[in-house]
């Protein structure tokens, strides 16, 4: 079996705070219409609620958060999504659903420090400021797609597609260089 | 700057986060319309100064089409809403005749 591999594996830059790519993330996508009950059964046998618009829910190391009026995003260990896809794909059959493992599509970011607003509002046109706590933001960080929320106390994770990730490093990278904060 | 919100989740952003699909509420003309019908439909499009009815993709956001009704003049945005909808809803017409009292009306 090959060994898995994150997009920049853990790379980290050190400015007026710490930007690093978090290394393997499991991600599901999972597809479906929100409000159908076999949704929320087959989430709640994992533990997981549904999400309401724009919020994203953590229960124990496991996130969950609502990506558009159809989808939503399941973020758990890495090793664990191939195994939680399938069950997830499974208590879903019947239903008009779709669950697609995504880890390896995606890349995950966390910027740690005071300022760590600072570092995603040069790059993005949404309002950071107002940001509230458990809400998810779907935006853009320069000129690719990117979706970010507050992950902890000074702490905004942000997840971009893999492709793009050594792109979103570098505008991450140069955004928190030291000396350049805003305020 | 022209700043939308978007009916499908709600957030409210600033033009470069979506996508323009042109003039909304086409009627669309396809095999067995007249030759002029067909024209009309692919090609004709209004270009008003002021009251306009356009599509829009929340394309760094949830994906979403939807509808806004706005000044091509002043960028005001008097509403958003869903795609799903073949003529502009009484409350949006209300709402810019409140705000637009020489409008001449949709159509």
């Amino acid at each position: 079996m090959s060994e898995a591999v994150s997009a920049l594996s853990g790379q980290t830059h050190e400015g007026f705070v710490t930007v690093s790519e978090a290394g393997l993330v499991g991600m599901i996508s999972i597809r479906s219409d929100l409000e159908a009950k076999g949704l929320a059964k087959a989430l709640k046998a994992e533990g997981l609620p549904v999400p309401g618009a724009r919020r994203i829910e953590t229960v124990d190391g496991r996130s969950i958060a609502w990506m558009s009026p159809d989808e939503l995003l399941l973020i758990c260990a890495h090793d664990e999504a191939p195994a939680l896809t399938a069950r997830l794909a499974e208590a879903l059959a019947a239903d008009h659903a779709l669950v697609v493992n995504v880890s390896d599509a995606r890349a995950m970011f966390t910027i740690r420090g005071d300022k760590a607003d600072q570092v995603v509002m040069k790059l993005s046109p949404a309002d950071i400021a107002t940001l509230p706590e458990g809400e998810i933001r779907r935006s853009r960080t320069a000129q690719v797609a990117a979706a970010f929320w507050r992950s902890g106390e000074s702490e905004i994770s942000l997840i971009s597609f893999r492709s793009v990730a050594g792109y979103v490093m570098g505008l991450l990278e140069v955004s928190a260089r030291e000396g350049s904060d805003l305020f | 700057m022209l700043t939308l919100t978007c009916p499908c989740c709600g957030v409210i952003a600033e033009e470069t986060e979506f996508a323009p699909g042109g003039e909304a509420h086409l009627k669309r003309f396809g095999p067995g319309s007249s030759d002029d019908e067909f024209e009309g439909y692919l090609f004709a499009r209004k270009n008003p100064k002021g009251v306009h009815f356009e599509r829009w993709r929340h394309a760094y956001g949830c994906g979403k089409w939807f509808l806004a009704a706005r000044d091509t003049n002043t960028l005001e945005v008097f509403a958003t809403y869903k795609a799903q909808t073949t003529e502009p809803p009484a409350d949006v017409i209300a709402k810019i005749k409140a705000k637009r009292p020489d409008w001449e009306g949709y159509k």
